[in-house]
């Protein structure tokens, strides 16, 4: 399990847009670097962001190897109604990683 | 005629045949170009320039990290708000950048995020907006120190 960190308010006035930040511990390989012996080391990143609001998504990115590692994402959401914020990852070898994060709208 | 005269006309078209041929040849066979990237992601829609913004330095000293935001004008209502938004770049191994899709919740047409960039180069994003117009704005950027080759 890779590191996660977001950073989001955790209480939101109904309506109001709140900021949410992501990043995930990854080293996000190109595919395109060779190591010290000069092969080219095989691709190893996150392929996929997706951020649910209970369960509708808000917010999905697809990534390629042109971002940088411990791939950061930010984006805005408007608060409505009470309910879990759900993040998840996928990538190459398999990799996912999904995170919940509460937020309260009064 | 000078017979000699022709020869070397001859050698000097060949020439400079090969000389575009080399020219136009791209490095990565398979990789599309700037613009094949945005017609695909256009997908037949005539782009109009302007509504987005980007927020990123024009001089760069690491592309390793580069920092970026990109907004795009819109209100976000149900009626009128951006659909995707796509950041393509000119001279990465490959053309894709970033690629989101706004949900019905989403507050702000906006996204920022931290990319590589291999050499100097222009930057393109483009959204499709509800209305099915599409709308791109373009930035150039100077990198000192490459990303993705070392």
């Amino acid at each position: 399990m890779a590191r996660a960190l977001i950073t989001m308010p955790g209480t939101a006035k109904r309506g109001e847009v709140i900021e949410v930040r992501v990043l995930l511990a990854h080293p996000m390989e190109s595919g395109f670097r060779p190591d010290a012996q000069g092969r080219v080391l095989p691709r190893d990143i996150i392929t996929q962001f997706t951020c649910r609001y209970g369960t509708e998504v808000v917010f999905s990115a697809s990534l390629s190897p042109a971002i940088a590692a411990n791939p950061y994402i930010a984006f805005f959401i408007t608060a409505s109604a009470s309910a879990d914020l759900v993040f998840s990852w996928q990538g190459d070898n398999q990799l996912r990683q999904q995170e919940t994060q509460a937020l309260t709208v009064t | 005629v000078n017979p000699l005269s022709v020869q070397r006309r001859h050698l000097l078209a060949a020439g400079a045949g090969i000389g575009l041929w080399i020219a136009v040849r791209p490095s990565f066979a398979a990789v599309p170009t700037l613009q094949e990237a945005i017609n695909t992601f256009a997908a037949g829609t005539p782009v109009q320039t302007g509504r987005i913004t980007f927020e990123i330095a024009a001089l760069i000293e690491n592309g390793n990290t580069v920092p970026i935001t990109v907004a795009v004008e819109s209100p976000m209502t149900q009626a009128d708000h951006v659909q995707t938004l796509a950041v393509f770049n000119e001279k990465n191994p490959q053309r894709e950048v970033i690629q989101v899709t706004f949900g019905r919740r989403a507050g702000k047409a906006q996204v920022s995020t931290r990319i590589r960039l291999a050499t100097s180069q222009k930057l393109v994003a483009v959204a499709r907006m509800s209305n099915g117009s599409v709308w791109s704005q373009s930035v150039d950027v100077l990198v000192t120190l490459a990303a993705c080759l070392e």
